[in-house]
């Protein structure tokens, strides 16, 4: 009965998180997260410039990088698994038919509550600085960028 | 009533995060864990130890915890709900992803994301469940199934069912306490003549990986939204759109916010996305398809812990960064998520230090009610006890006792 497999799984030395097996048969992952120090790989300096310009989000110190190379050695883990064949899987309710609504206008009409959120406005529209000037590299940034 | 304090962006998984300052745990106060740590009843106000609540929607768990409200909402992503309903011992509701409506819940993860549901007693959530599901042209991810809302039968007669134990949820880093109450609770289920048997999820280990792939993309994405331009935050830098949005985007989310967006953005890139969040993808149908065997197998109910150990103390926690912790919280919930099942953490018991301990129940897509059927029938047989903070409260305490422990019972 279930009693004594309990006994079995649940008493065991170090538990049985470590014998299960992927199809790859890797060890145990631990809940931890923590990626052994070999297992972390430099980001290059490039692709973290080209990071920062894509997310318009700037790292900000080298532990945020520290950080990014940690958690892109933490993703690593999933090469062990075996993919072949296998679909993506982009919505758990990919069997069901998306709804789509009848196309009638039932609601808008409130371009003035919605400019009231904004910061910067000029009659009806939102006011944007200029859109053509590419961001600066790193080293020019101090002079844009408010202290 | 009100809005409650969370992780910024339901990023963490202990609402340690927040523009707000942390949650603290109403239980560090109660009298069951001050006992226990043998601390003088009045005066000696020293707040330093206290504990966190878990996240990301730590300030709703708080708050059903303490008697401020009978239901709140939170959101549920990896966990988010069933988290600090475990460590604020109260029962936290996620439901199947297509259930309850998304419009008006700020997107962490669309295809993941649903908005879970906090009270004290599991016959309040079904009745909040039953309010809030059902199809919302306004979120086109709702299914259209009719739904109506239900009386949960007190079920007498378990020796129908089956509970699963997956047998990889036993990893090396689950607390002693929890492990046995997760034994516990198996016994009980099976003394009471149901049957119980240990499964597998083949693909657990990799399921948190998964989810680190699959939330930080998605986040990078929704958060691109915020710019500044149409709403939210500002700042005053005006040489150019991508300057601003840059300084804006800064200024306006804090670390946490800024790392999800940027691994996120590494794992989208044309040179990585086959391998991460492709890879991703389709490890997450092979997490998912472990679910859908084990319940074809005939299978009506997952029983796991809900996290690693009870509450712990803020300065022990912020030891570790963010997404460390996370991994940790996270552990046995996200898995739930990416299947888009429902869940649902109950309180069991008090641990040694006096603090709760949840468990959690993992039911079909779309077995709601049976889910929290079993829920109520385990609820009624741990008995778990009222959070005690007289000491807080004065001579409010047997009120609180009698009346306001649920809203089903004023019926």
């Amino acid at each position: 009965m279930w009693a004594r497999a309990a006994r079995r799984v649940l008493r065991a030395p170090g538990g049985g998180g470590r014998g299960f097996a992927s199809k790859a048969g890797g060890g145990g992952v631990s809940a931890g997260g923590e990626a052994a120090p070999q297992e972390r790989g430099r980001v290059p300096g490039d692709v973290i410039e080209h990071l920062e310009r894509l997310a318009l989000v700037d790292f900000g110190s080298r532990e945020a990088v520290a950080r990014l190379e940690k958690a892109v050695a933490f993703a690593d883990r999933l090469r062990a698994v075996d993919t072949d064949g296998v679909q993506p899987m982009e919505s758990v309710l990919e069997d069901r038919c998306l709804y789509l609504r009848p196309d009638n206008v039932v609601e808008g009409n409130c371009a003035e509550e919605l400019l009231q959120n904004a910061h910067r406005v000029m009659e009806e529209y939102f006011v944007a600085p200029p859109g053509n000037i590419t961001l600066p590299k790193l080293d020019e940034q101090e002079l844009f960028s408010k202290s | 009533m009100g809005k409650t304090n969370l992780d910024e962006f339901a990023m963490g998984s202990g609402s340690t995060d927040g523009v707000f300052g942390p949650v603290k745990n109403p239980w560090s106060y109660s009298k069951q864990y001050r006992e226990k740590k043998k601390q003088k009843p009045h005066g000696e106000n020293e707040d330093t130890n206290w504990l966190i609540t878990g996240g990301s929607s730590g300030g709703s768990a708080a708050a059903v915890s303490a008697f401020t409200c009978f239901a709140a909402l939170g959101s549920d992503t990896g966990g988010s709900t069933r988290n600090p309903a475990a460590l604020c011992g109260v029962v936290g509701l996620k439901p199947t992803y297509g259930l309850v409506s998304r419009h008006g819940l700020i997107p962490l993860v669309n295809s993941m994301d649903v908005p879970g549901i906090l009270t004290r007693c599991v016959d309040d959530a079904a009745t909040v469940l039953g309010v809030l599901a059902g199809h919302d042209c306004k979120d086109s991810t709702t299914v259209q199934d009719p739904v109506k809302s239900f009386i949960l039968p007190s079920l007498t007669d378990v020796s129908k069912l089956c509970i699963g134990i997956p047998k990889e949820y036993l990893v090396p880093e689950l607390s002693s306490e929890v492990q046995s109450l997760w034994s516990k609770a198996a016994k009980l289920f099976e003394s009471e003549g149901a049957k119980v048997i240990e499964v597998s999820l083949p693909h657990t280990s990799y399921s948190i990986v998964c989810y680190h792939v699959l939330c930080t993309s998605e986040v990078a994405s929704n958060m691109a939204r915020f710019d500044g331009l149409e709403y939210g935050h500002r700042c005053d830098i005006n040489v150019s759109t991508e300057a601003m949005y840059a300084a804006t985007r800064r200024e306006g989310f804090n670390d946490v916010v800024r790392g999800r967006i940027l691994s996120g953005n590494f794992f989208l890139l044309k040179e990585n996305y086959e391998n991460y969040f492709i890879k991703a993808q389709k490890v997450r149908r092979l997490i998912a398809n472990d679910f859908v065997n084990v319940f074809n197998s005939g299978v009506d109910v997952l029983l796991t812990p809900t996290t690693l150990s009870e509450a712990v103390p803020y300065v022990e926690f912020i030891k570790e960064d963010n997404r460390t912790r996370s991994a940790q919280g996270d552990i046995f919930t996200q898995a739930v998520n990416m299947a888009g099942l429902p869940a649902v953490s109950v309180p069991m018991a008090l641990s040694n230090q006096g603090l709760p301990i949840g468990l959690q129940f993992i039911g079909r897509a779309f077995c709601d009610q049976q889910l929290l059927t079993v829920a109520k029938w385990f609820e009624k047989q741990v008995q778990f006890p009222i959070i005690q903070l007289q000491e807080i409260m004065g001579d409010c305490s047997s009120v609180f006792e009698n009346d306001l422990a649920s809203v089903s019972l004023k019926q």
